[in-house]
């Protein structure tokens, strides 16, 4: 019983960083219908401007690490940054292809992610680098046994990203430019005669998107401190296997089907073998897509002639 | 009857060729040469076979390396465990280089049947999806394949699969390569091609006068399944070594990636393209030695997206060689 405990907490934990990549790829898909495989780099990118970053304000002695300052400092930086990449990222190798067959805006996705491997092994170097420690790990909660712990890493990764998602959602269905982003992910053309600027919303869906990819990366980050430029792949298609369990295109979707994720992936890896634990995404994946095409949460249109 | 061998006269006569050609092949140039050629032809069989499903069918498969797993670790698994099973049955004569020729011949043709049945099983339930769900199954489904095969001690697990004996030559690899444009192409214009064709314009349309979608969806799958796993089988054969990571998703996008910029259904943009993306990594590699940085996959990914963004048709687009030359278009060769 501790130990479902234990994996449960492990879980949850693992599953809101997917959940804040899902909702990236839930975005961006919802509104251009393409899955945006840089967004996985994105993320790596994220992980690293806040080791560059976090390594830099410590070396010129504006915070002393660990602090909170030191924390969020990093995020709000790798959260920009990124969010510039996203927006660089669509209005030079998206918007072009915008009238384009679908699948050579994903070749160019996919190019634009190899890019940001290579370019990250050269510039980065290929070998793991150790993330800079910006927060102290406090052990918050252990049971009697220790088989139970709960550390405030756990807490933190839970409270930022639930309260990204939040925000998200107070965007998404309380301001203009969430309702501006809702019309054009229902349809971009009529959304364009309504007198939506359609293009400069998806950049906005972008920015957005990779901000909280970045926000992931550093959360990953500091819980677990090994980061190298092809640290994105994995963790990108979970995310992206996460949007589509829940229903892509769906935010409330996205992060159900990434908590699921997270618990099934720990409940594997704590009870069975670590060797299956990449196959079982996508056995996940296949069974929703076969029995429940659309996700859990999504609506599948019938299509018309 | 006669019409048959006259309408393959031709293609055995190439074959033949290739026969003849090998010892000059393997002669003439030095092993590096050799290699990237080898590995050009299997790329141009992957390439070519994903074609018919992403090209002509239009459906949108990003599991091919997964495939060419099955196809490879099958072949190579009955390669090693019962090396020279001709030669126990018709009794070894002074005959047995010819044995092994035709036992390997079989093994590579039963690496791709087992191919198109993993094919079939994965293509019947997941061809019911369309767009971006498909691609997502059929990547989902490589990667299950591959998570499998490196849990399996039986063909050696995460460690892989040594000792593979050398067999595959030049003849067979270009002989396989010719064979899969020959089907690709006749295919397409034959009447089942037509109904692969008619599925890419207007699925809805197609199904109204009577074409079975799902079923030609599965028939493009299981035949481009079934190359995907001789490529695999060549590629063991040639490499001698096989291990789970040469099959991760990465592969099939190369794979896509070929098909794509060659431009989708067009067999000889497919094959162009292969040709391209195999030596361009080496093609660079001069320049990797003078900077002493490795650029090549940057300048890869690049070239990737700048093409992308100029020419979306592809380098081909729908056109194949005979439509640029006039004698073909003559005898009546249409367009597709």
């Amino acid at each position: 019983m501790e130990e479902f405990v234990q994996h449960f907490i492990n879980g949850i934990s693992l599953g809101s960083i997917y959940a804040l990549i899902a909702i990236g790829y839930t975005m961006v898909y919802g509104i251009l219908q393409l899955i945006n495989f840089a967004h996985s780099d994105v993320y790596m990118i994220g992980a690293f401007t806040g080791y560059y970053f976090g390594n830099y304000i410590s070396r010129l002695g504006w915070v002393t690490l660990p602090s909170w300052s030191a924390f969020f400092f990093t995020l709000a930086c790798a959260m920009l940054v990124c969010g510039f990449l996203g927006f660089m990222i669509e209005r030079f190798a998206y918007r072009p292809l915008r009238k384009a067959p679908k699948l050579n805006i994903l070749i160019t996705a996919i190019g634009i992610s190899l890019f940001l491997e290579y370019t990250g092994q050269i510039v980065f170097g290929a070998d793991p680098k150790v993330f800079p420690n910006l927060l102290n790990d406090v052990e918050l909660f252990s049971s009697e046994s220790g088989n139970v712990r709960i550390s405030s890493f756990d807490i933190v990764i839970l409270t930022v990203s639930v309260s990204l998602v939040v925000i998200l959602n107070f965007i998404i269905f309380k301001t203009k430019l969430g309702k501006a982003m809702r019309a054009t992910s229902f349809n971009d053309t009529w959304a364009a005669l309504m007198g939506i600027p359609v293009d400069r919303i998806i950049s906005y869906t972008f920015v957005i998107g990779s901000a909280l990819a970045a926000a992931g990366g550093i959360l990953v980050g500091i819980k677990y401190p090994k980061i190298e430029p092809l640290m994105g792949v994995m963790i990108g298609l979970k995310a992206f296997v996460a949007a589509v369990l829940g229903g892509i295109g769906n935010l409330t979707g996205a992060v159900i089907g990434a908590l699921i994720m997270g618990l099934a992936e720990q409940f594997v890896v704590g009870y069975g073998s670590s060797t299956y634990r990449d196959a079982l995404a996508f056995g996940i994946l296949i069974v929703i897509l076969l029995f429940k095409p659309a996700g859990l949460l999504g609506k599948f249109g019938v299509e018309k002639v | 009857m006669k019409q048959l061998i006259k309408a393959n006269l031709i293609p055995v006569g190439i074959i033949i060729l290739f026969g003849i050609l090998t010892p000059v092949f393997e002669s003439a140039l030095d092993a590096y040469v050799q290699t990237i050629f080898i590995y050009c032809l299997i790329n141009v069989v992957l390439s070519v076979s994903l074609n018919l499903v992403n090209g002509f069918t239009g459906q949108f498969s990003i599991g091919h390396a997964g495939f060419m797993a099955v196809g490879a670790y099958a072949s190579a698994y009955v390669t090693m465990t019962y090396p020279s099973y001709l030669g126990g049955v018709m009794g070894a004569g002074g005959a047995e280089g010819i044995l092994l020729q035709i036992q390997f011949f079989i093994n590579v043709l039963l690496g791709g049947f087992v191919a198109a049945f993993a094919g079939w099983a994965v293509g019947l339930p997941s061809l019911k999806l369309k767009g971006d769900y498909l691609a997502i199954v059929t990547l989902g489904f490589g990667e299950i394949i591959r998570v499998i095969l490196l849990n399996t001690e039986a063909v050696g697990g995460a460690r892989g699969m040594y000792g593979i004996p050398k067999i595959a030559n030049f003849f067979w690899v270009s002989s396989w390569a010719f064979i899969c444009i020959l089907v690709v192409w006749r295919l397409v214009r034959s009447t089942h091609g037509r109904g692969f064709l008619s599925v890419r314009e207007d699925e809805i349309a197609a199904e109204s006068v009577g074409i079975n979608t799902t079923q030609f969806k599965t028939k493009a799958f299981v035949i481009s399944s079934f190359f995907a796993g001789i490529a695999g089988g060549l590629f063991a054969h040639y490499l001698a070594y096989l291990n789970p990571s040469s099959f991760t998703f990465m592969k099939s996008f190369d794979v896509v990636v070929m098909v794509v910029l060659g431009g989708m259904g067009s067999i000889t943009g497919s094959v162009i393209s292969a040709v391209i993306i195999t030596v361009l990594p080496e093609a660079l590699r001069p320049l990797q030695e003078l900077t002493q940085i490795d650029f090549r996959m940057v300048i890869y990914s690049l070239a990737l997206v700048v093409l992308m963004l100029t020419r979306p048709q592809g380098l081909m687009g729908t056109k194949e060689i005979s439509d640029y030359l006039k004698f073909f278009k003559k005898r009546g060769s249409s367009n597709v």
